[in-house]
Order: structure tokens, then sequence, then C-alpha cells
């Protein structure tokens, strides 16, 4: 193929995949607006206004950027396992493969999917946010680098969880019981300064701890973590799920008999 | 010599099951030609064409489609290559329009263009006015014309058919058949799996047929058909058989089936012409006949028969 021929490749599937996304409106974009529209409310508002300031910053001020990369890691994650493993179980996926669309193209246009609806939900929720407190910008590099190789990598990720998953519960699996508990205790409410030696110790092990306080330092300056080590984290991981992706597909893992 | 559209040497497939389904496969099919690949169930058709168009790994072999080496060229050799699979294997909530239109952009045909296709495919194959409609919406026929549709999409210049016709109405298998003939008039090579013989029969020139991952014959459709040993055929009289009639039809074997009805069996050193004249001596007047079985189903039934 030539370059122009890939660059049709990928445009066609990173459109379908979007046009997929936003066909399913009500059920890709709307539930996550509710569920941070309550996050602001209950934790922001009602329980928030009791707590006192953050490093000179209001807890709502402190939620908003957490709040924001926990929708970006979800949405990504879910987009491309869901949509990826809906092609597997359709069988689908094999137009693609009888076809010269090479392996790491095929990567790049699900993963585009991810990327497009989480960095849309991302940018929803911080539009809520907004509705209830203001947030300046500390250094926006940070900010785009943070949100869209954050987008990257989890989309990334849920690539694999399609491409290992047998059936839909495999698809639920690593959502409920890995990515929620550690985006949880990821200091999306809190901040790890907060925490007894042991837990904070023990929070240093929770790579999107990294993810959510890099995003935040963008925002307001302060990090629980130092942001460059965040950064190398998310560049490593981004660049080494990656190719481990593309290397997969090339060998038809999960995909040929 | 006609050059070669696929040829595969010494094609192995062992599942990670352990279940070897292919035991070194050797084919070659010319270019242009309709190719009929026969066997029964499980015998390992759909394996082969897996592996020509790149869904299954083969354990050991080469294929190569217009003299490239699939290992080597895999992109190049796809792009050569449209596939009709024996399942319906496209998005069940996608408009018809889209998944052809979607195909041609894998192979990177412009939309403008793809557009253009996938209106040619549509009218070719009478699926048009249901372009703008779930794909999940259309009959079982309708499914079949557009997975052909959606392989043709690239122009390809072989066209893998894996049982196209399977759960399709007579009438419109035999439109579909209209349809395969003209693509093989155009130059496009075929290759066809089905379980209708009287299908391969009616469009194959060259024939394999397979079985426990093995050919077990292979050859022209004409060469094998002339191997029949005898051939039977069903008459229907216009008058009641007369007392004796089998015996009267000799060196003939002949089997009275009704009053009506008789069914001969013609051998390799006898004449249907031969036969008839005797019919005829004997004043026993025919209304219609028919042979008693398709040719290339006796053929196929005792190879797999001997085989087992």
């Amino acid at each position: 193929m030539t370059r122009y021929e890939k660059w049709i490749a990928y445009s066609t599937i990173a459109r379908k995949e979007i046009t997929r996304f936003l066909r399913i409106w009500t059920q890709t974009l709307i539930p996550p607006v509710i569920t941070s529209l309550l996050y602001y409310l209950i934790f922001g508002a009602f329980i928030g206004s009791q707590v006192s300031a953050i490093r000179g910053v209001t807890y709502m001020q402190f939620l908003v950027p957490g709040l924001v990369m926990m929708a970006v890691i979800n949405n990504a994650y879910t987009n491309v396992s869901s949509s990826f493993f809906s092609s597997k179980f359709m069988k689908n996926y094999e137009e693609i493969l009888v076809s010269p669309t090479p392996p790491w193209i095929i990567v790049a246009g699900y993963v585009t999917g991810g990327v497009a609806r989480s960095v849309i939900v991302g940018l929803i929720t911080l539009a809520i946010g907004l509705f209830f407190t203001h947030l300046s910008v500390y250094n926006i590099t940070i900010i785009v680098a943070f949100i869209l190789l954050t987008a990257l990598l989890f989309s990334v990720a849920g690539l694999f969880n399609a491409l290992f998953a047998k059936n839909f519960d495999d698809i639920g699996i690593i959502p409920i019981f890995v990515l929620t508990p550690l985006t949880y205790l990821g200091g999306v409410f809190y901040s790890i300064e907060a925490l007894s030696p042991f837990w904070r110790t023990l929070s240093q092990f929770n790579p999107i701890l990294y993810l959510i306080n890099g995003f935040r330092y963008g925002f307001l300056g302060f990090s629980d973590v130092n942001v460059w080590i965040s950064f190398g984290i998310l560049i490593a991981s981004t660049a080494i799920f990656t190719f481990t992706a593309c290397y997969l597909f090339k060998r038809g893992y999960g995909l040929k008999s | 010599m006609a050059t070669s559209a696929i040829t595969l040497q010494n094609i192995k497939k062992i599942y990670a099951t352990g279940v070897s389904a292919l035991k070194g496969i050797y084919l070659d099919i010319p270019e242009g030609d309709c190719f009929a690949l026969l066997g029964p169930n499980g015998a390992g058709k759909t394996t082969i064409i897996g592996i020509i168009s790149g869904l299954v790994e083969k354990t050991e072999g080469e294929v190569h489609v217009f003299d490239l080496n699939i290992d080597e060229h895999p992109e190049e050799a796809r792009a050569c290559i449209g596939v009709v699979p024996q399942e319906f294997n496209f998005n069940i909530f996608e408009n018809c329009i889209d998944i052809v239109v979607n195909q041609a952009g894998y192979y990177g045909i412009p939309r403008k263009k793809a557009f253009e296709r996938t209106e040619w495919a549509f009218k070719e194959l009478g699926l048009w006015e249901k372009r703008n409609v779930p794909s999940r919406t259309l009959s079982g026929g309708m499914k079949r014309r557009l997975l052909i549709a959606r392989a043709l999409v690239h122009d390809p210049k072989i066209l893998i058919l894996d049982e196209p016709t399977a759960g399709v109405d007579i009438e419109l298998r035999r439109s579909m058949w209209e349809f395969i003939r003209s693509l093989i008039n155009r130059g496009v090579t075929i290759i066809l799996t089905t379980h209708y013989l009287e299908e391969a029969e009616s469009l194959c020139k060259n024939v394999a047929i397979i079985n426990k991952g093995e050919i077990v014959e292979s050859g022209s459709m004409k060469s094998l058909l002339s191997r029949m040993k005898s051939e039977a055929f069903i008459i229907y009289t216009a008058k009641p058989l007369p007392e004796g009639v089998a015996k009267n039809l000799l060196p003939f074997d002949t089997v009275p089936v009704d009053s009506t009805t008789l069914e001969v069996n013609i051998r390799e050193h006898e004449s249907l012409h031969s036969f008839l004249r005797l019919l005829d001596l004997q004043e026993i007047e025919i209304v219609s006949m028919k042979n008693k079985t398709n040719r290339l189903e006796e053929i196929f039934v005792n190879l797999i028969a001997q085989n087992k």
C-alpha cells in the first residue's frame, strides 16, 4: 500500500469508530456526564464545602482535574475494548484482516476512536466542573500531553483486553476489578499527603496516581509526585503498550487460528 | 502456459488443539480459472481458504498469489483477493452501504471511488434499494449477496467463494451462477467451495476433491467426469412397461421402478444411443429422462467412500 492508501485505510477505521460512539451517544456520552455531575454535586459541593483547602485551592478545584482524568481513563478503555470485542464477536474484524491494511494502521484506527471519545467526555466533564468552580491553567502543554497520552495508553490497554477476551465477561473484569480500584485510590478524590506513611508509600506503586497528579499539575501547579517522573512513566508505558499491541496484531494473536 | 493465480506447496495445518486439518496440500490454480474445491464437512476446505486469505496461520508450506509469496508480500497478495466467507461476518448494526464502502477503504480506495464501486456492485446484485438499511434486516439471500458485493468492491483478480449459495432459493442461486459466469468472462479467477455439486459441475473447469486434509483427486472437470464407470438414468414412459421388460432389454442393466418408470445403468462400454434405439425397437415411448444422480456427485461419493 502507498502512503496515501494507508491514510485512507486509517481514516476509514477511525471514521467508523468515531461514528459508532456518536451514533450511540446516549450510551457513550450521556452516562459519563451524569456520573461526573453527581460526583461534583456530592463530593464537590455537598461534602467538599466542609473540606478545608488543599495547598491553597478549594476541594472542588482539586477534584475537577481528577474527575476529568478518571473519565478519560474509563472511556478510552471501555470504548476500544467493547468496540473491538464486538467486532471479534460478530467476526467482522475479518473484513480488515483479509485486506492489505497493515496491523499498525488497524491499531491506530481503533485507538483513534478511543482517544476521540475519551477526550470529548473529558472536555465535557471539565466544562461541567467549570460551572461549579473556576480553574486557571498553569501549564497548557502538560495538560494537553497528559490528556492525550493517557487517552492513548488506555485505548491501547482496552485493545489488549479485547484481544485476550474470550467472552463479554472478560471485557468487564479488568475495568471492575483493576481499573476502578486503582483510579479511585489514585488520588482523584484526595491528596496522598493526607495519608499515613504506609498508605502513602503503597499509593506510590499505583501507576494511575502519576497520571492524575501530572494532569492536575497542569492546572494547579502542584502535584503529590514529581511531574517529570509521571511524564516518563506515561511515555514509557504508552510506547511499550503500543508496540506490543502492534506486534500482537501482526502475529494475529487472538485473531487468527 | 497459463499464469498461476494461486499456488499451494506442501501446506500443512495443525491447530492448537492438535487436530491436523491439512496434511500437505499441493494445488495450482491457473489465472482466469473457475476452480472447485470440494469435500465433505471438516475436510479442510475452509482452512485452505483461511490460509490463502490470511485468516489462518499455516503450520508449514508456501502460498503464492500471482507469484507473490504471501509471507513476504502479504499486503500485495491480499490486495488481489476478495473473500466471500461461509458465515455472515459483517457488523449487523451497520447500514449495507457503509459496510461495503468501508471495505473499499481498507484497500486504500478513495471514498468517492468507493461509493461508485459500491453502487455498481449493489446494482449488479440487486441490493441498491437496500443500501441504507441495517444489514441485520436483510433476508438470508440478500446477506449472501452483500458478502459478494463487499468482496468485489476493490475489483479483485481472485474471488474466493466459500459456499456462496448455501441457504439460497433455486431462483436466486441460478441468478448468482449467472453473475459468477459474468465474472469468469471478465477474467476473474474464482475459487469455489460448495455442497451443490451441480453448481461446481456447471461453473468450474477444474476441480480438487479434498478429504481429511488431503487432496484425493484433482484435475479438469471433464477428465474427472469421463472416469465414470457407469451412469444411471431414470426413464419415464408414456405407456405401462410390458411384462419382462428387463429381459427384453438385455444386455443393458435395467430395473423397472414402477409401471411407467425404468432405471438403466449405462456402463463404460455401452452407449446411451444404442439403448434408446433398443427402446424404440421395443415400441417403448419415452416421455422424459434424467440422470439418476448428478454425475459429479456420484464420483464424489465414490472417492470419499474409497478414502474412508
